[in-house]
C-alpha cells in the first residue's frame, strides 16, 4: 500500500505517509498534527478529515477512535474576510 | 446588532419544521441557511418517503419540501429568510454571526435552534483524490438538481440507505452499478432497498471495501478487496472493476461547529454519528434556549428530522414565553412520534446512541 497517493486532510493536501512520518516523531495528538501539518485548518475546518485522523491516531496508539479528542473547534466556520468583518463593525455603529 | 427572538439556523426539514411551529406560537423568526433553496437534503430525494402519514409518508422528498416551504407562507409577516447565508460564528453571549456573499452581520437572538445537518464522511483509500471519486450526495446533486450524469459505470462504496437508494437513482439515469460493496458483514440499510437493487441484477457484496482508484488522470477502475471479522484485508480477494466512478455511501458526521465554538457540551457518539451535544429530553443543549435537532444530534432520517424540529420550535416558544396554543397536546405528540420511529430494529443505534448521550455524566 502506498501511504503517499491516500489522501486524508484534502484541504490540506496532507497524505497518510505526511501522518505517519509525523507521529512517528512524537506527534501523537489532533493538536500535535495541527499544528505541525495544519490538518484540519483549511475551508473545511477538519469536517471532512477528523474522524479519519482519529483513525490514525487510534492505529497508531493502539487504542479505539473514540478516545481519541476531535481538535478545538475555533470561530470561524469558513474563510471570512478582514474586510467584511471590519465593513461589519462600521455598520454597526 | 441586530436584535432577534429565534435564529433558526439550517432550512432543512428539521430547521421549517422548527420555524413552523415557532410561527404558529407567534414569534418572529429568522431562517438561515447557506443554500439557495430552501430544503436541505430533500430537494434532491426524488424517491418516496416511508414512515407515517404525518411525516408525508408515500410523497418524494422534494414535494416534502415544497410543502413545508409553502406552509411557511401564512407566516411571512414574521417571518425572515436569509439564503446564500451561512452562519460562521456562535457565542455565549447569544450573538450569531452570518456571512452572505462578502457581508458580515452580527445578531443576537434570545433563542437559537441550530439544524445544520451533516456531512458526508470520506474514506482513505489509495487514489481517494482522483477525479470520479464522489460522494454519494454530490452523485444525488448532479443527477437529481442538475441533470448531470457524472459517469458510465460505477461502484457503489457502502450499502446504508443512502447507498442503495443512490445506485438505484443511478440506474434510474442510465448509469451502470456494477455492485455494491459494503465492509459490514451485513447490509445496513432496508432489505426492501436492497431487494430492488439485487433484483436488478447489481450484486450486494458485504465484508467487502475499496482498496485503491486506479486511473491517470481520472478513475479507469476500483480495486476492492475483502475483510476478514478483524476488519483486517485478505489476501488475494482483490477484485478489479472498469468503472469511471466510484461512490462513497459510509455514513454522516453531524456539523457541530457552531455548538463546539460556543463550548456547549458534546461527547463523541460514534452511534450518532460523531460529535454531538448533551441534550435533555426535548434538546435543549448546556447552553441555555439553545437547541438542536435533525441530524446535527444524530444522523437519522428527514422523518425524525421534522418531529424533533417541530419539538424545537415548540419549545423555544414557551422559553421565550410565548406558549403555543396546544402546546401540551403537541408536545406528547411529538414525543411519541419520535418513540414510534425510533421503535423498529432500525432505530436501535439512534436509541443506543441517545441512551449513551443522555444516560451518563450531567446530562441535565
Amino acid at each position: 500500500m502506498s501511504d503517499k497517493d491516500i489522501i486524508i486532510c484534502r484541504c490540506e493536501d496532507i497524505t497518510r505517509e505526511d501522518i505517519r512520518k509525523c507521529m512517528e516523531r512524537g506527534f501523537i495528538t489532533f493538536e500535535d498534527l495541527k499544528r505541525q501539518l495544519r490538518v484540519g485548518m483549511g475551508p473545511c475546518q477538519g469536517q471532512t478529515c477528523s474522524e479519519l485522523i482519529k483513525r490514525e491516531l487510534a492505529d497508531f496508539l493502539g487504542e479505539k477512535p473514540d478516545v481519541i479528542n476531535t481538535h478545538k473547534t475555533r470561530p470561524l466556520v469558513i474563510g471570512v474576510k478582514l474586510k467584511s468583518i471590519k465593513a461589519g463593525v462600521d455598520n454597526e455603529s | 446588532m441586530k436584535e432577534i427572538d429565534l435564529m433558526i439556523i439550517g432550512g432543512g426539514p428539521a430547521g421549517l419544521s422548527a420555524a413552523k411551529v415557532a410561527l404558529e406560537a407567534g414569534l418572529k423568526v429568522m431562517i438561515v441557511d447557506r443554500n439557495m433553496s430552501l430544503g436541505g437534503q430533500l430537494i434532491k430525494q426524488t424517491h418516496k418517503f416511508f414512515g407515517s402519514e404525518k411525516q408525508y409518508a408515500k410523497t418524494r422528498g422534494f414535494d416534502i419540501a415544497k410543502r413545508l416551504i409553502d406552509k411557511l407562507a401564512v407566516h411571512k409577516d414574521n417571518l425572515e429568510i436569509c439564503l446564500e447565508t451561512t452562519a460562521v460564528g456562535l457565542y455565549k453571549d447569544y450573538v450569531v454571526t452570518t456571512l452572505q456573499g462578502e457581508t458580515y452581520t452580527k445578531y443576537r437572538s434570545k433563542s437559537i435552534i441550530i439544524a445544520t445537518g451533516a456531512s458526508e464522511k470520506v474514506l482513505a483509500f489509495e487514489n481517494n483524490d482522483l477525479p470520479g471519486v464522489y460522494g454519494a450526495g454530490a452523485v444525488q446533486t448532479l443527477m437529481n438538481l442538475y441533470g448531470v450524469i457524472p459517469g458510465k459505470k460505477a461502484l457503489m462504496v457502502g450499502s446504508g440507505n443512502i447507498g442503495l437508494i443512490v445506485s438505484y437513482q443511478m440506474m434510474q439515469a442510465g448509469i451502470e452499478v456494477l455492485a455494491i460493496v459494503e465492509a459490514a458483514p451485513k447490509i445496513g440499510g432496508y432489505k426492501v432497498h436492497a431487494a430492488k437493487i439485487r433484483r436488478l441484477g447489481v450484486p450486494i457484496h458485504t465484508s467487502t471495501t475499496v482498496k485503491r482508484a486506479v486511473g491517470k488522470d481520472q478513475v479507469e477502475a476500483v480495486v476492492t478487496v475483502e475483510l476478514d471479522e478483524k476488519w483486517k484485508e485478505i489476501p488475494g480477494t482483490e477484485k478489479t472493476y472498469e468503472t469511471d466512478i466510484v461512490c462513497i455511501s459510509v455514513g454522516l458526521s453531524p456539523l457541530h461547529q457552531l455548538l463546539s465554538m460556543a463550548e456547549i457540551e458534546m461527547r463523541y457518539i460514534p452511534e450518532l454519528g460523531g460529535l454531538v451535544p448533551i441534550v435533555d429530553e426535548f434538546n435543549e443543549t448546556s447552553m441555555e434556549k439553545v437547541f438542536v435537532c435533525g441530524d446535527v444530534i444524530g444522523v437519522e432520517e428527514a422523518s425524525s428530522a421534522m418531529v424533533e424540529g417541530s419539538l424545537a420550535g415548540l419549545i423555544a416558544a414557551k422559553r421565550l414565553g410565548k406558549e403555543h396554543p396546544e402546546h401540551e397536546a403537541r408536545l406528547d405528540d411529538y414525543l411519541k412520534q419520535l418513540s414510534d420511529l425510533r421503535n423498529g430494529p432500525f432505530g436501535i443505534k439512534t436509541r443506543v446512541g441517545l441512551k449513551k448521550l443522555r444516560g451518563v455524566g450531567d446530562a441535565r
